[in-house]
């Protein structure tokens, strides 16, 4: 059994969140820059330039990469030999967002829906709590925007449509997003499941690395055909116009009903944010 | 890509009917800021003909959201939102004389009808260059609806902000033709 101060977690809390917020990871730039290299559009160029320039000010500003600094979305693989002390867990998540986006100076986003009435201290957090083998508890913190997230769809299709059916959607998710989701995107698929957990699956499967294949090698296959066929839209990067729209295709499959096929699609922006503490 | 033009703002009919889709276009001057509450808020006052907390005359709306001002910089990032949300207000507060829009994302055909009918362009900004479009940003204030939080009506005085132009006078759009270009 090992003891985690409540303490420890907030701190945790708030400088992954800060630093999600201004430092975008490495497989980021890496993609940005291979992007680069195949972009034919002028213009879709420029803006990947601007994207790597925007990353370098974050860093060295701590300016945030995008002023969209999200919901606070949080994963925790929690070990069944942990003892969380001096306070809840989920409170001290809440507390870590709080002093995080306070004194990170980050945007409050979170409102009522009929209201919008500001919240004011972009809590309620959104947290996931799994609990696994071990004592060590893993914190990942996902400041998710708005814009890609109203471009993300959710269906539960007829089993017969199949892969293809499957395909069509994810295609049509991103025709139909266009510019809004800020393209160059990351595409989290959630297949099979219950209505939730596809959702949830799909964005889970955002937190791989870009760059990463996937460890199943069929699946792995779907992801790269699905990316190309994306990248011949031609929506490129903005939307203005060229070959690359989106980075890279995640797929999660899991087992469904037998009556059933759903599948979530969870369009992910350029600034593609999350920040990893193990404690 | 189009040409590179550096424009003053408040912006003159003359400044806008030459931009064509694609044309890059270094903004100065003043910029006001809005987002849709906001946008509620000045049609709700131009329904009941009361005065605005901005005139509108040659002036550019930038749909924007900033996050707060750290120490010793005017404004955090401050990239553009997603365009779509004040289309239902934009026709009104172009036929009132605004010139100029900048966003990102797709604009109704209501919009781009106002825009060739009254001579005012729809502008690009980057969406998610928050930390750079800041850059151009020298001074910000809150000039109305402060309860708004992020929301609020802000006045930026801006130096070379880098937009593109999405839908000119003539009804071109960037984002169909762009995209038909380069669809295989």
């Amino acid at each position: 059994m090992k003891d985690i101060h409540c303490q420890e977690i907030i701190s945790t809390v708030k400088r992954l969140f800060i630093e999600a917020n201004t430092e975008l990871g490495q497989d980021m730039l890496d993609a940005f820059k291979s992007a680069l290299a195949k972009e034919e559009s002028p213009v879709g160029q420029d803006i990947l330039n601007q994207l790597m320039e925007n990353a370098r000010l974050a860093k060295e500003t701590k300016v945030p990469i995008c002023q969209d600094t999200g919901l606070a979305v949080v994963f925790v693989e929690l070990g069944q030999d942990v003892h969380v002390v001096g306070g809840g867990l989920k409170d001290a998540i809440e507390e870590g967002v709080r002093q995080g986006y306070r004194e990170g100076y980050l945007r409050k986003s979170a409102c009522h829906p009929f209201t919008r009435k500001n919240t004011g201290d972009n809590t309620p957090a959104v947290i996931y709590i799994d609990v696994v083998p071990g004592e060590q508890v893993k914190i990942i913190a996902v400041p998710k925007g708005g814009g890609s997230e109203n471009m993300s769809r959710i269906y539960m299709l007829s089993p017969a449509m199949g892969i293809k059916g499957v395909k069509e959607k994810v295609l049509e998710t991103v025709r139909e997003a266009g510019p809004n989701p800020c393209p160059p995107t990351i595409i989290g698929v959630g297949i099979g499941g219950t209505f939730e957990q596809a959702a949830l699956q799909a964005k889970k499967a955002l937190l791989r690395p870009v760059g990463e294949p996937n460890p199943d090698p069929e699946i792995d296959r779907l992801e790269r055909e699905w990316l190309e066929e994306i990248n011949r839209l031609g929506i490129g990067p903005q939307g203005l116009g060229g070959r690359i729209t989106s980075l890279s295709v995640h797929i999660h499959i899991l087992p469904c009903h037998i009556a059933s096929l759903p599948v979530a699609i969870n369009v992910q922006c350029h600034a593609n944010r999350h920040k990893v503490a193990v404690l | 890509m189009g040409n590179i033009y550096r424009l003053e703002t408040p912006l003159k009919e003359e400044d806008v009917v030459k931009l064509r889709i694609g044309d890059k276009v270094l903004l100065s001057g003043i910029v006001y800021t809005a987002r849709d509450a906001a946008h509620k808020r000045l049609i709700d006052l131009i329904e009941k003909n009361e005065s605005l907390p901005i005139g509108l005359e040659g002036q550019v709306i930038y749909y924007v959201g900033p996050s707060p001002a750290p120490p010793g910089r005017p404004i955090g990032a401050a990239g553009p939102t997603t365009s779509y949300r004040m289309d239902p207000y934009a026709p009104t507060l172009i036929a009132h004389g605004i010139r100029g829009m900048i966003g990102k994302g797709k604009r109704s055909k209501e919009v781009v009808e106002a825009m060739v009918k009254h001579k005012a362009v729809y502008f690009g900004a980057t969406g998610g260059a928050g930390a750079l479009i800041s850059q151009s940003i020298r001074e910000a204030g809150i000039i109305a609806y402060e309860d708004l939080g992020p929301e609020a009506i802000w006045r930026f005085k801006v130096v070379d902000l880098p937009v593109i132009v999405v839908n000119d006078t003539m009804g071109n759009d960037l984002y169909e033709q762009g995209k038909e270009r380069f669809r295989i």
